[in-house]
């Protein structure tokens, strides 16, 4: 009863001084509404980096062929001859943490389309190639699985193979010659750009492995198996079970090498997010200096209104009121100061962050965490700069308060 | 009986229930010899810088329940000081102050805060009403800091504006009251909490003749009820209209007389050309 006294007290109080309760206020709303804001463009960002980074395939994992050995002489990766379309099978039934696989094969060649040439790369996939490279089809379709089982000629174009063998006409249900073999187009690849290496991605053409092994490169062992994790963070995961299943599909036992190798791009992944977590450490440290500030300017309010309405203090207390009766008036005071300020900031933090979303089309995530740890600090920062003044309060004479002019 | 208010019993329900339970005890507010107030040779001594300032040289003194005392004396006399030692806003450096058989010496500022709270009620030449706040809650204010329920609260400081004649303004502010009004509603607040005495500094310090007379006839008619007032004037006219009159000088009581005929205030108001209220405003 008589805390909830001392509460109405202090709110009765702010109700007075409208105008310099609100300014006392502005601190705290423009602290919490800058760093939920900072850290909704920061967590945005770096959810936007995740994304550009797993588009360059952070997930996927790159299966190639092990080195040969001949007597001293080592010959380079992928030289030997031992990935299989077996194993590509066998991969996505033995290893739950796989999502996709898809065998990789690749021949060059000259390709022909009525009066126009152009020399590129022809790639042999799998129909889940798409999948794992998180490619799309701008139109038309992908070869389909029977396509690939029948080593049908079909194939589908890069843009810029598209651009330059079909200038002006849909290259969908055209007929193109991979070095005299007649293929189908069925569709042509949305524009995927430079790969981080400044190579063009879509100077390229995709056919079922199958057709590419058998009709274009005669070369019947896989050049790279390509797998995509169930997620990023399945990628140890992924790796391990499939080297088991490699090295026991493969008859290696013991401390034998493997005769393969398995690549992955998480550490290019780990780098991005981290540097976007800093970012947003950053972002979030700057905003809390605000909130700092505003913590001060409560202070700075409470230190004049204690002055203030020392006389108050000793009416207060010449009928009766403890020391810690008006300790706990003035920290409520300065409590309900920041916890208001608080909870207007989180509205403005809430409302900046989608203004600048819809505005400047940067990506903004608004997270539980961010608001319970700004309103926190806001509360901790009233407490924390409310002590002083109330204490100060608590401490008058109250003589000397009563005489106060 | 200084045990009542030991070292150990800081909680201040236990202290309530203690204290209260004291006023059990000491009832009989018609009894003369009842002391509410034993005061034994009481020194104030206050350090400003080296120089020690002597402002109560050893003053001993009673006040029975029902008694309506006026404290006179000129500025620097220690009149004030006694007041504030009275009001239990400051403690003596020497001799011993028994309010209610309370050893006002020994207690905490918590306690002190407490006996402020139950027992005192304190009106000021200055009114020191809390500015854009109504009547009501200035009188609610000392309910405030005791376990009163808002329901309670309001009911007793209606009660207590109503005794002095206020129930028609109990949502004013001081700003739209008048002197007079202000101070019946720094009154109203003494009262609220039932204290064993009022005391009252200058009251009609800052009031016109006719307003001060008003306000003592309020005084009077408080003191009629039983409730036991103290109050410092330098006014003799004032004075009149108490039962006793004590005059301080250099920090000693110069003399202590009983006024057997005090002046009715009531009867002095018909004699004075009456000031309409409302043009104050």
């Amino acid at each position: 009863m008589k805390e909830l006294n001392i509460f109405v007290a202090a709110f009765r109080a702010l109700q007075r001084n409208k105008l310099r309760s609100f300014l006392t206020m502005l601190g705290i709303i423009i602290g919490v509404g800058a760093v939920i804001t900072m850290l909704a463009i920061g967590q945005g960002a770096e959810y936007s980096v995740k994304e550009q980074i797993a588009s360059l395939g952070t997930n996927v994992l790159i299966i190639s062929p092990g080195s040969q050995q001949q007597g001293a002489i080592r010959v380079g990766a992928g030289s030997m001859t031992t990935l299989t379309q077996d194993d590509a099978q066998a991969i996505p039934i033995e290893c739950p943490a796989v999502a996709y696989v898809s065998p990789d094969t690749r021949a060059n060649g000259q390709v022909i389309a009525e009066n126009l040439n152009w020399a590129t790369g022809i790639e042999g996939v799998g129909v889940d190639y798409l999948q794992i490279r998180e490619w799309e089809i701008e139109y038309g379709d992908l070869f389909t699985d029977q396509d690939v089982k029948a080593s049908a000629k079909v194939c589908v174009l890069g843009t810029t193979v598209a651009d330059n063998l079909f200038p002006d006409s849909n290259p969908v249900g055209q007929t193109i010659r991979i070095t005299n073999v007649p293929f189908k187009v069925t569709g042509v690849l949305a524009k995927k750009g430079q790969n981080a290496m400044g190579q063009d991605q879509d100077d390229i053409i995709l056919a079922p492995f199958t057709t590419v092994l058998y009709r274009l490169s005669r070369f019947p062992y896989l050049r790279a198996i390509i797998v995509s994790a169930t997620s990023p963070n399945n990628i140890e995961l992924a790796q391990k079970q499939i080297t088991e299943l490699l090295r026991m599909r493969h008859k290696i036992a013991g401390v034998n090498n493997d005769d393969f190798t398995i690549r992955n791009q998480s550490d290019l992944a780990t780098a991005a997010t981290a540097t976007s977590q800093i970012l947003t450490i950053l972002l979030a440290s700057i905003a809390s200096v605000s909130l700092l500030v505003g913590g001060i300017g409560i202070m700075n309010i409470m230190l004049v209104s204690v002055t203030e309405r020392t006389r108050e203090i000793g009416i207060r207390m010449s009928v009766g009121a403890r020391g810690r009766d008006i300790l706990t008036q003035f920290l409520i005071e300065a409590l309900v100061l920041s916890l208001l300020g608080g909870i207007i900031g989180i509205l403005f933090g809430v409302g900046g962050s989608k203004i600048i979303s819809s505005f400047a089309g940067w990506p903004t995530f608004i997270t539980a965490f961010s608001i319970v740890l700004s309103f926190g600090f806001s509360i901790v920062i009233g407490i924390f700069f409310g002590f002083y003044p109330a204490r100060k309060a608590a401490m008058l004479n109250p003589i000397d308060a009563l005489r106060y002019e | 009986m200084n045990s009542i208010l030991s070292p150990e019993s800081c909680g201040i329900n236990s202290d309530l229930e203690k204290l209260s339970g004291v006023e059990k005890n000491s009832s009989g507010q018609n009894n003369a010899n009842d002391s509410l107030i034993k005061i034994d040779h009481l020194v104030k001594t206050y350090k400003m810088g080296d120089v020690e300032v002597h402002a109560l040289r050893g003053v001993s003194f009673n006040v029975s329940r029902g008694e309506f005392v006026a404290i006179m004396g000129a500025s620097g006399s220690g009149k004030s000081t006694f007041m504030n030692i009275l009001g239990c806003l400051d403690k003596p450096t020497k001799g011993t102050y028994l309010l209610d058989n309370i050893n006002v010496g020994n207690l905490s500022r918590d306690e002190l805060a407490l006996i402020r709270n139950k027992k005192l009620g304190f009106v000021f030449q200055g009114f020191n009403l809390l500015s854009r706040t109504t009547a009501l809650e200035n009188v609610e204010l000392p309910l405030f800091y005791n376990s009163t329920s808002t329901k309670l609260r309001k009911e007793k400081s209606i009660e207590a504006l109503k005794k002095v004649g206020l129930a028609e303004r109990i949502y004013h502010y001081p700003n739209q009251l008048s002197g007079g009004q202000q101070q019946r509603v720094a009154i109203a607040r003494a009262l609220v909490n039932d204290p064993s005495i009022v005391l009252a500094d200058e009251p009609t310090g800052n009031l016109d003749s006719r307003t001060s007379i008003e306000v003592m006839e309020i005084f009077q008619k408080l003191n009629e009820q039983g409730i036991t007032i103290i109050l410092v004037t330098h006014e003799p006219d004032i004075a009149l209209f108490t039962k006793r009159h004590i005059v301080f000088r250099d920090g000693k009581i110069k003399s202590d007389k009983s006024n057997s005929e005090p002046k009715n205030a009531t009867e002095e108001l018909k004699t004075i050309p009456s000031v309409d209220d409302e043009v104050e405003e």
